[in-house]
């Protein structure tokens, strides 16, 4: 089976010389004042602070307190739209948005119109990738066919066209039936299964988590067992097949508890978690305001804490945006119509750093070991700051003070559930691939 | 008070303001001419999503007793059907420069997005199942008007409680004005943690003799089709207010329209305890407060800021 690749327009390869920058890799236990030579796109050197010398063929940035030199993160689970839905994001955009927000690649849902299930659509959109997006994007195709839950798509073939997995994000494999299926065609083909826990029998009709909001308002609830139950099952389906399963967007203590539980039986399963699960509650649709309209719903407060606390023991491998624009018309309706979904790739460090680290739930160095490890999860050599690596790498400015949106968006929807906060913290520079793929409008270089 | 959107956002000042008004309009109903000055020149807007001759008509009704001029937009043969959004809807309306529109659509929020996107006074005619506030107030009317005050009082509100707008906002309402709620119905229609509105849950009738006021609701047939509830004569068995069940020293009400043999027996509709019609008649002096309470000290909305785009 050929390695799975990446695909971007990545520009020029870059020759930069961070010096004296507090550099943070938890990954190589790397956490202090350094100089990182980029050379041709790949960390050259890291030496002393103050010990290189800048040469004019690079460009030098200089290292301030505020500033931490981290890897580029990276986002596993984001819906880039392409093709079929350009009215709401394309792989242009959506990769904008993505090196605004420090990351230096990602992985797209295939539930797209239509549904990228076939190879010759997989090529394609690699294509356009290769053409247009600014930091490197992955794929994962559809385990069945157009979603429908009923037959695999020619999963060996996606394989050899580049596919990183295989999802059907947006809707569960229903049938255990089929689930079982994917999972022992996995033994030939590889690829992981990352799968959108969601019981729709139960949730049938819902459109908020089902508790005391649900019930002031009226609204069809969405139990939070219709998403640990299914938890339950595909854990054991991969135990009885030895198969490989990531579970998405976990939003439940309760999926916590299932996570833990297979991880703690040898079942090769990883989880991932939103932003907007670990920092709001069902409290927040209080206003109906479809912004917080998301799939899985926002729980209560004891489910955000487990959130946290999975994350920070590691239950949860990873954070992921579960980046999903919506075009303003389409949000600008009654709660009930809205389309489930947040925007998420431009803030999830900003949110993130303002209330898990400076909260103090969370330190720096875990937060950003959380949000590149989706990289290694679907068998991409996780960003790192070691000499011969190509570079990944994210500047950020921790004092930064900004409002999501104030300047507007790098994506072309709006619809963040965490537009008009004040935030602090945000990236300043995105080196994706070794190119630059993003450099905050007000942050200028010395020595250009 | 600018717009009536919700039960949750009145104090119980507010609820007792209307209320008061509402007294001094009865007056008005039992003229010869029903019919006040007070809102003359004044434009209502009645935008119905949803059929409603009850809510509508008492709306309608309430309007043209206050003398103000009143346009209906019902949702089939109109431009909704042709698939204009909520919001051009509401801007096209908002042209005309209505000084009130009363909405009734099938979704929560619809009143408050409407207030979001004109300069007119919005009134929740009911949002989905979220909240019906006009009918709340009515009720709470109705019960002044019966028992003089409702501290203290024990309210049940039996039957579907997951579908009934009507029973949020009076779940609200009644607790606001000093009275111990419970709700009581088939598990499967009593939604998760209704307790946090503030009332208590029974699943049997076996306590109703404790209560003061029994109010029950009305049991939609499509409920057996989506398989909350076994069969209609099941519910009845255990949940219909009957002769057996009703005591003479209890006040039983209805939002209407009334299922005969189903809810609510039809001996216990024709009783003396029954005061259903009561409340259609209060609706329509309660509408009339409300009308008078969002209008009365408003400026004509020609000064009013245009909506905002945004």
């Amino acid at each position: 089976m050929p390695l799975a690749a990446l695909s971007s327009n990545a520009a020029a390869p870059v020759d930069l010389l961070f010096r004296e920058v507090h550099a943070i890799d938890p990954r190589v236990g790397l956490d202090g004042l350094r100089d990182v030579r980029v050379r041709g796109g790949a960390i050259a050197e890291l030496a002393e602070p103050g010990s290189l010398t800048p040469e004019d063929s690079e460009e030098l940035v200089q290292g301030e307190a505020r500033h931490r030199l981290s890897p580029a993160f990276f986002d596993p689970h984001v819906h880039l739209r392409s093709p079929g839905q350009e009215h709401k994001e394309d792989l242009e955009t959506g990769t904008r948005a993505a090196a605004a927000g420090g990351f230096g690649g990602v992985i797209a849902m295939p539930n797209t119109d239509p549904v990228i299930d076939s190879a010759p659509l997989l090529r394609s959109l690699r294509d356009t990738a290769a053409r247009d997006a600014r930091v490197p994007v992955g794929f994962l195709p559809a385990i069945t066919r157009e979603l429908a839950g009923e037959r695999l798509t020619d999963m060996a073939e996606l394989r050899a066209e580049g596919a990183l997995g295989f999802t059907d994000d947006g809707r569960p494999v229903m049938s255990a039936r089929v689930m079982r299926s994917a999972l022992r065609y996995q033994r030939l083909c590889g690829g992981v299964l990352a799968l959108h826990e969601e019981d729709l029998t139960l949730s049938a009709g819902g459109v908020m988590f089902e508790g005391a909001v649900s019930a002031a308002l009226g609204l069809d609830g969405i139990p939070g067992v219709s998403e640990s139950s299914m938890v339950r099952r595909d854990a054991a389906l991969a135990a009885y097949e030895g198969g490989r399963v990531h579970f998405q967007h976990l939003s439940v203590a309760d999926s916590v508890a299932a996570v833990a539980a297979a991880k703690a039986d040898g079942i090769a399963v990883s989880a991932e978690v939103t932003p907007h699960h670990l920092l709001l509650t069902d409290e927040s649709l209080r206003g109906l305001d479809t912004a917080f309209k998301v799939n899985p719903p926002l729980a209560t407060e004891s489910d955000r804490v487990a959130l946290i606390d999975g994350l920070r023991s590691g239950v949860i491998d990873c954070v992921a945006s579960d980046h999903a624009p919506h075009a303003r018309e389409e949000k600008e309706v009654p709660f009930e119509q809205a389309p489930m979904g947040t925007t998420g790739l431009e803030t999830a460090f900003a949110v993130l750093h303002t209330e898990l680290v400076l909260g103090g739930l969370l330190e720096l160095g875990l937060l950003i070991e959380r949000m590149t490890a989706g990289a290694a999860l679907f068998e991409l050599p996780a960003p790192s700051i070691v000499v011969g690596q190509p570079a990944n790498l994210t500047l950020l400015d921790l004092e930064a003070s900004w409002v999501p949106g104030e300047h507007g968006w790098e994506s072309r929807s709006q619809n963040s559930c965490f537009a008009g906060r004040r935030l602090q913290g945000r990236a300043l520079m995105t080196v994706a691939a070794g190119a630059v793929a993003y450099r905050e409008r007000t942050f200028s270089v010395v020595g250009v | 008070m600018k717009h009536l959107l919700s039960i949750e956002e009145l104090d119980r000042a507010g609820i007792e303001r209307i209320v008061s008004q509402a007294m001094r309009f009865d007056e008005v109903s039992e003229r010869e001419i029903k019919k006040v000055p007070t809102l003359r020149g004044r434009m209502v807007l009645n935008l119905f999503y949803e059929a409603s001759t009850r809510t509508r008509g008492s709306f309608e009704l309430a309007a043209k007793r206050l003398s103000a001029d009143v346009v209906n937009f019902a949702a089939s043969g109109s431009s909704i059907e042709k698939g204009e959004s909520l919001k051009d809807t509401v801007l096209t309306l908002s042209a005309h420069k209505p000084d009130a529109i009363v909405i009734r659509a099938p979704w929560a929020g619809a009143a408050e997005l409407v207030s979001r996107w004109t300069s007119a006074s919005v009134i929740n005619a009911g949002d989905g199942k979220h909240e019906h506030p006009t009918q709340a107030l009515l009720d709470v009317y109705t019960l002044q008007r019966q028992l003089g005050r409702l501290d203290g009082l024990s309210i049940w509100i039996v039957g579907d409680i997951a579908h009934s707008r009507v029973a949020r906002s009076n779940i609200l309402a009644f607790g606001r004005m000093g009275a111990r709620v419970t709700v009581c119905g088939p598990p499967t229609l009593i939604p998760h943690e209704i307790e946090s509105l503030g009332c208590e849950v029974r699943f049997t009738l076996d306590e109703l003799g404790t209560a003061d006021v029994i109010y029950a609701l009305r049991m939609q047939r499509e409920r057996i089709t989506d398989s909350p509830i076994p069969s209609l004569r099941e519910y009845a068995a255990w949940y219909q207010i009957n002769e057996r069940r009703l005591s003479p020293r209890q006040l039983l009400m209805h939002p209407g329209p009334v299922n005969r043999g189903v809810e609510l027996s039809s001996a216990v509709v024709d009783s003396p305890q029954a005061v259903i019609t009561a409340q259609v008649q209060a609706g329509v002096v309660v509408r009339m407060a409300v009308l008078y309470e969002l209008l009365s000290g408003a400026r004509a909305p020609s000064t009013s800021p245009a909506p905002a785009l945004a």
